[in-house]
């Protein structure tokens, strides 16, 4: 591949790219994201290259394997260039009818449309499905359109010429000054000003200065930075080099998991190419320019994703956070002014230097502009990822996007930020999505995970679930952090099992003042976060916790009993043959009754209950009533010619 | 060096920039408690029992004075109600693991500490990191290190080096705030332990 050595150059190889394409001709894409590789998509890819050949369509047709499209809860998908045609959860028995039908015939293949759930009605176009259509895809669109270890596919969709303007048209400071206008904010949780920080780092002394991808997405439930990095990775890298030209950085760092395999390899990918283009390296569009990015694979310690512990990590030490009184953008990898942001931050830069801050800062809302991808998962119908403009409520995400609670169940509570974010209750739907209103609800953006819980989920559970993800996270470094934590899950655990006392809610709320003025990186400052809103919104379940030992909720083992409604009960056996405990006693037209004793409370015979008896019953916080003598269990069945 | 002038309760203190509100308070006498702070060794920011409360651009913080540098017309407020909840709370964590530690005794009085507020763990161990660090900044040794994550950290003299170098050193033990208790408790543990079944990597 020659090196592009301008502006000019990238133009004529865009276009000889292009001249190659013809727009008209029939592409067959696939997502081949992590999400969809695990529902099979690798399969569906072989039987698509097969057919294609069997059908003697070789060359007729183009298939190109993409990144994540979000819509994970129908993958794999299919899409159909240039009409768009999206099928969805295929499998590779359908392939060949998508091949000789839609390829050769250009018909639809119905059944492979998505359904409206309520109105049963079919959509063609992947852009008219509602999961797609309320979103504005501006960072995650290109996924869908391009092969991740592809730079033409990147090329072809105007790749690099960001990067091209900003070294031949911009100085840094002009290309700093965008940024500040746009007033783009950090994407990877703290939602600091991007160009507040790069002039910092800017402006730091010292000639060596770096610039860091922060790819250690960690948060369960999250993966908009992995799908975004295996997906686009040029996006990134882009960015990247166009924030370091604005900084002054000759070197840079994208710090990935080692967890996310498919991640490494295709941002490795992007980056050789990248420099065989000449768009990494020295002189870069012949400006005098030099960078280069090394690839930093992360061990696996959730509190790496703190920006420094990440430098210390990289530095080839414990990733453990430390005192940031002096800005990393001043001091940070090898006490060298360092300037970290988030894959999503960096991906969006591009954007910016090629429509302008303005065109930017009049998408979302007064403090947060743009948009942001949410991995939207939990009880909810379409989960994936979604890229909406700041400021849409989350209702609309929800139902609009994300097509409501699962089983007409009735939604509960959204927890957003990841494991320090917190809980918002459905009085709160309402809200604007962005960084400071969010703030103000008890939660926070974090990196974007949104967590949909519905009425079956116990909030003192989830908080202790959260904060026993945390202590084991927790770097265990400084005592507020490693012992708040420690003495929260305790209290919890104890409220959970039916052992809470008077004050322990105002000793968690103690623990929690104290956990989040001493500790000593943000992990600890926000660790109190689940508690704390699911406290302020969610009080009185506590109360029944401690005070009834009643689980409202129905989740907390220790506070809950099944028992069989003997008014109820047909004598089916089902339960009696499932439960793993032997608990059940009955048989043939005996009622069924629960041994409490021996019941380990796995809610089997609660699920297989026929709905048509709906006999199985959760108890909690009132005793079971007694059994009914055996004498009177027998049921007298009226007779069937009657 | 240029020179800065701060306030620490009340009192108009100047400190050279670059040193620390700690080391700013100590010039002048006035005493802020500490446990994992040492002279010989890096500012940690562990026990945060040094934890001051900052007025600084019209916001009122609590900051760790082991760390935080001195700036021009900073106030610091050495004790406070805050500070002292702060401080109160902390200590009553570490005591659940160090109950019998002299030092943390005193500290619990002056704050007002129930020890027995939370659950014991006796463990010894508080995590201040002093003998970890000792031996890795001032020993060059690295015989103990720590292990773990969360609230599974915990200490742990690594046998092949404690073997070789703590016999004639242990100078870490008269650093522990709970005693030495632990670390005495954990060498020994250390070098009793059988002998790795192959060879450890010579140093040399």
């Amino acid at each position: 591949m020659p090196r592009i050595n301008s502006p000019a150059e990238l133009k004529e190889l865009r276009k000889d790219i292009l001249s190659k394409r013809d727009p008209d001709k029939p592409c067959i894409t696939l997502c081949s994201g992590t999400a969809c590789h695990a529902s099979g998509s690798e399969e569906v890819a072989a039987s698509i290259e097969e057919e294609i050949k069997k059908q003697g369509l070789s060359g007729k047709v183009d298939f190109r394997k993409t990144g994540c499209h979000g819509f994970c809860e129908k993958g794999p998908i299919v899409v159909i260039h240039p009409e768009k045609i999206c099928y969805l959860q295929i499998e590779p028995k359908d392939v060949p009818e998508i091949v000789s039908q839609t390829i050769k015939e250009k018909k639809v293949v119905e059944r492979l449309l998505y359904t409206d759930p309520t109105t049963n009605e079919k959509t063609v176009h992947e852009f008219e499905i509602p999961f797609y259509k309320n979103q504005e895809r501006l960072v995650f669109g290109s996924n869908g359109k391009i092969d991740p270890k592809s730079i033409d596919d990147y090329l072809a969709l105007g790749g690099y010429s960001a990067l091209a303007k900003a070294l031949s048209q911009m100085t840094p400071e002009q290309v700093l000054e965008e940024v500040k206008k746009s007033n783009l904010r950090g994407r990877g949780g703290g939602g600091f000003p991007a160009g507040r920080k790069w002039e910092e780092c800017r402006n730091a002394p010292g000639e060596i200065k770096y610039v860091i991808v922060n790819a250690d997405e960690g948060d369960p439930g999250a993966y908009m930075d992995r799908s975004l990095l295996e997906g686009n990775p040029h996006s990134v890298l882009e960015g990247l080099i166009i924030g370091a030209y604005a900084i002054g950085s000759h070197e840079g760092y994208i710090y990935v998991r080692q967890e996310y395999p498919l991640a490494v390899e295709n941002v490795g990918i992007a980056i050789k190419q990248a420099e065989e283009h000449g768009f990494l390296g020295e002189n870069i569009f012949g400006s005098g320019f030099d960078f280069t990015v090394r690839v930093h694979r992360g061990a696996g310690a959730f509190v790496s994703g703190e920006s420094s512990a990440l430098m210390t990590a990289i530095e080839g030490r414990v990733g453990e956070p430390r005192p940031k009184y002096i800005h990393t953008a001043i001091k940070g990898v090898r006490d060298k002014p360092s300037c970290l942001n988030n894959v999503e931050t960096w991906a969006t830069v591009p954007l910016i230097i090629n429509k302008g801050a303005d065109w930017f800062a009049q998408l979302g809302t007064e403090g947060s502009k743009g948009t942001k991808i949410f991995s939207l998962v939990g009880k909810v119908n379409n989960t994936g990822l979604v890229e909406v403009p700041m400021g849409i409520t989350l209702r609309d995400i929800i139902y609009k996007l994300g097509g409501g609670i699962p089983g007409d169940k009735k939604f509960k509570a959204v927890q957003t930020g990841g494991p320090s974010g917190g809980c918002i209750p459905e009085e709160q739907l309402d809200m604007k999505v962005d960084f400071d209103e969010l703030a103000k609800a008890g939660s926070m953006m974090g990196s974007g995970g949104m967590i949909v819980m519905d009425e079956d989920t116990c909030m003192v559970d989830v908080a202790k679930y959260f904060l026993d993800f945390l202590s084991d996270e927790s770097c265990g470094k400084c005592v507020p952090c490693r012992e708040g934590i420690r003495q929260m899950l305790k209290i919890l655990t104890n409220i959970s099992k039916g052992e809470g006392k008077e004050g322990d809610i105002e000793l968690l709320e103690e623990l929690s003042q104290v956990t989040r003025d001493a500790s000593l990186c943000a992990l600890g400052r926000t660790a109190a976060n689940p508690v704390l809103s699911t406290l302020r919104y969610f009080r009185d379940e506590y109360e029944a916790h401690i005070k009834e030992k009643r689980c409202p909720a129905y989740v907390c083992k220790a506070l809950i009993s099944y028992y069989i409604d003997p008014e109820k009960c047909q004598a089916c056996t089902i339960c009696f043959r499932q439960c793993p405990a032997q608990a059940i006693a009955g048989g043939k037209n005996q009622i069924h009754v629960i041994d409490q004793e021996r019941c380990t409370k796995c809610g089997t015979c609660f699920e297989v209950c026929p709905p048509r008896f709906g006999a199985v019953k959760k108890i909690s916080g009132e005793p079971v009533p007694p059994p009914i003598p055996e004498e009177e269990r027998m049921i007298a069945r009226e007779s069937k010619e009657k | 060096m240029s020179e800065i002038t701060l306030q620490i309760d009340g009192r108009e203190v100047k400190a050279e920039e670059g040193m620390t509100i700690l080391e700013a308070a100590q010039s002048v006498g006035i005493y802020i408690p500490t446990l994992c702070h040492h002279e010989k060794l890096e500012p940690y920011g562990a026990c945060r029992i040094c934890t001051v409360e900052i007025e600084a651009r019209g916001r009122t913080n609590l900051v760790a004075a082991c760390l935080y540098p001195v700036e021009q017309n900073l106030v610091v407020r050495t004790r406070s109600e805050r500070v002292d909840k702060t401080r109160k709370v902390l200590l009553e964590l570490i005591l659940a693991h160090a109950p019998d530690s002299t030092e943390l005794q005193d500290l619990a009085q002056e704050y007002g500490a129930n020890k027995a507020r939370f659950e014991k763990e006796p463990s010894f161990c508080i995590l201040c990191g002093l003998c970890v660090r000792y031996c890795a900044e001032v020993k060059k040794k690295n015989a103990i290190g720590f292990v773990g994550r969360g609230t599974r950290r915990e200490i742990i003299f690594i046998p092949e080096i404690a073997s070789k170098e703590c016999w004639d050193c242990k100078e870490c033990f008269p650093l522990c705030p709970t005693e030495a208790l632990q670390a005495a408790f954990l060498l020994t543990k250390a070098l009793m332990a059988p002998a790795p079944t192959s060879a450890p990597e010579s140093e040399e």
